[in-house]
């Protein structure tokens, strides 16, 4: 009997678990959509979803590994998808005498004025707007803490948002404001033939599972490097990690610079998607969205980030208006269940604050933090020895 | 040369000046005692020297190198460490991974060597090893820091209030162990406010009043100085 507890004992400490968890259920998740119509619009729902784990996985490494409260998440999927416009379309036609610039760009996309980048170099250009943006606005934020950190960040999450909205320095357009970049070239990558949205959306939908395995690689890598022990000794005591040697700049910039990166891969993936990048996406509550998700699922948690991302995702975007939209009229009420659905959010955070404060998957020191109030407060440690 | 040499440091809170021009030196493999009550400026001189609150005057310099302005990763790497007041352990870090947080700026291959001899130090440690810290005592919890600050590899290793809120018999534990960790070469710079224990591990002592030096000797003098046993010693 000791000799198979041990044995599930070894099992859970299986340092490759998450690895053996995360090939099951990648490689399940790859084939299924081709027991759907390849226009399906489930799938559709599911390549949103896969996009907003990448986006939540990246704004889970700095609230929930470095415990940086960030309320302006927004602001680079605006840039990521703004990476996209910009390098996979007509918008900047007039450059290199109209005949524009084509690096690895896809067939058609070839033959147009503009930038056309190849989607992995999209990406590229991305991660590095992003991430140099991400430093930007954590610059200012260094010297703060806590609830004013999320208003600075939210401060410029909304200020990134105006300049999308507006658009022009001088004479010069740089987002096309509310009429959008459009159309943003289709998904192209090296050796394959473009991904055509009109006949499948199959293809999209590979290409975001495959980020999210990417991410979620990236994201267990960085919380067991020294890196993430950093951010977490940062997030449980800043004094003392700096007293352990741990670079507060470097480090806190690190989390914003690669949190804001994830956030870049994903937008610029959705502006392939939607073919369109329209200064409305990008508002507050597109933050508050993401942030949702992580505080769901559970701050911190990996796993726990995916499901909550997934939950909001299908919440937002199936259940609330597919499934559930016809409630109110058929209880003789004139509107729509899309007209509530952050009223359904709020509700539904609520009822995990009530009922399992700790997220639905939560990270083990959060847990203790919430369950047994170990490291909630210091004074009450103190008070015990 | 003195392996730490303060000379005359002004560090402010804000606009509060805390040191009006402190300077004081630790010797190699000397055990050196900051005593002073509550706001003489004790804790604010440990934070000047490990960065966290540079001064705005004076000058500190550390085994010949003028530290005043260096970051405090940078003062780590130089080889000063500190257990800070509070002790400031990572509550939901295990004992063990508060150890390897304390050697975060090693790479060398006697990292876990080290933890042994941590762990020699304080047996205690070892039976906790995967215990969270933050489900320590606080004695436990002290100990914790001071190994965590020995985990760096320090020259200077300075302690802020061992003894505080902590029940009195692992007080006098945790300074048998500071004895032994100076017998085995460690140079250690050490504020107290409970300067019974203080004086009687340390060769020489500071008295901080208002952030001055109000009074400098041997350990033993101040021990039998009369202002000094009735301010600091309760006799």
């Amino acid at each position: 009997m000791s000799a198979i507890n041990s044995n599930l004992e070894s099992f859970r400490n299986w340092k490759h678990a998450n690895l053996a968890i995360a090939v099951v259920l990648i490689g399940a998740l790859a084939i299924f959509p081709l027991f759907k119509p390849p226009l399906d619009g489930f799938i559709d729902d599911c390549v949103l979803a896969l996009a907003y784990v990448v986006m939540a996985l990246g704004l889970n490494i700095v609230v929930g590994f470095a415990g940086l409260l960030d309320l302006g998440f927004v602001a680079f999927y605006a840039f990521g998808s703004y990476a996209a416009g910009w390098f996979a379309s007509d918008f900047f036609s007039s450059i290199n005498g109209e005949k524009g610039i084509h690096i690895g760009a896809g067939t058609f996309a070839s033959t147009l004025p503009g930038i056309h980048l190849n989607f992995l170099l999209v990406l590229v250009a991305a991660v590095i707007i992003t991430s140099i943006a991400g430093m930007i606005i954590g610059l200012p934020t260094l010297r703060l803490r806590g609830d004013y950190i999320a208003i600075v960040t939210l401060a410029f999450g909304e200020i990134i948002g105006r300049f999308a909205v507006n658009g022009q320095i001088g004479g010069f357009k740089y987002t096309n404001g509310r009429q959008a970049i459009s159309p943003v070239d289709a998904l192209d990558l090296p050796l394959l033939k473009e991904f055509d949205s009109a006949f499948s959306i199959r293809g999209y939908y590979w290409v975001a599972l495959t980020m999210v395995a990417f991410s979620l690689f990236v994201n267990f890598r960085l919380r067991d490097s020294r890196l993430g022990r950093a951010w977490i000794a940062i997030r449980e005591d800043e004094v003392a990690a700096v007293s352990m040697g741990i670079p507060l700049v470097k480090t806190k910039l690190m989390a914003y610079a690669a949190g804001a990166a994830f956030g870049g891969l994903s937008g610029a993936f959705l502006g392939t998607y939607f073919n369109s990048v329209n200064a409305n996406q990008f508002q507050f509550a597109f933050s508050i969205f993401i942030l949702s998700m992580v505080i769901l699922g559970g701050l911190g948690s990996i796993w726990g980030t995916v499901l909550g991302a997934i939950t909001l995702s299908f919440i937002n975007s199936y259940f609330i208006p597919d499934v559930f939209n016809g409630i109110p009229g058929s209880l003789g009420l004139d509107f729509d269940l899309t007209q509530l659905s952050f009223g359904i959010f709020g509700f539904l955070l609520v009822m995990v604050m009530i009922l399992r404060p700790e997220g639905l998957l939560p990270e083990k020191r959060r847990r203790l933090e919430l369950k047994e109030g170990i490291g909630a407060d210091e004074a009450i440690v103190e008070v015990r020895a | 040369m003195a392996l730490l040499e303060v000379e005359g440091i002004e560090t402010y809170y804000g606009n509060i000046k805390a040191l009006k021009g402190v300077s004081l030196t630790v010797e190699r493999g000397e055990v050196v005692t900051l005593i002073g009550s509550n706001g003489a400026g004790k804790s604010t001189t440990l934070r000047s020297i490990s960065g966290l609150n540079p001064p705005r005057k004076g000058s500190i310099r550390f085994d010949d190198k003028d530290i005043t302005t260096t970051a405090p990763q940078d003062i780590v790497r130089v080889g000063i460490s500190q257990s800070p007041e509070g002790r400031k352990c990572f509550p939901r870090m295990t004992v063990r991974e508060n150890l390897d947080m304390g050697a975060y700026l090693r790479n060398d291959a006697e990292i876990s060597s080290d933890m042994d001899n941590v762990f020699e130090l304080f047996p205690r440690l070892k039976e906790r090893e995967k215990q969270k810290a933050g489900t320590m005592s606080g004695g436990e919890q002290q100990m914790l820091a001071i190994g965590r600050a020995l985990m760096a590899k320090p020259t200077l290793l300075l302690l802020d209030e061992p003894s505080m809120g902590i029940a009195p018999i692992l007080v006098e534990r945790i300074y048998e162990t500071i004895a032994e960790i100076n017998r085995q070469g460690m140079t250690i710079l050490l504020v107290e406010q409970n300067a019974n224990f203080a004086l009687e591990v340390s060769s020489r002592g500071y008295v901080l009043q208002t952030g001055t030096v109000a009074l400098t000797d041997t350990s033993d003098n101040l021990r039998n100085d009369p202002e000094v046993q009735k301010a600091y010693l309760g006799s």
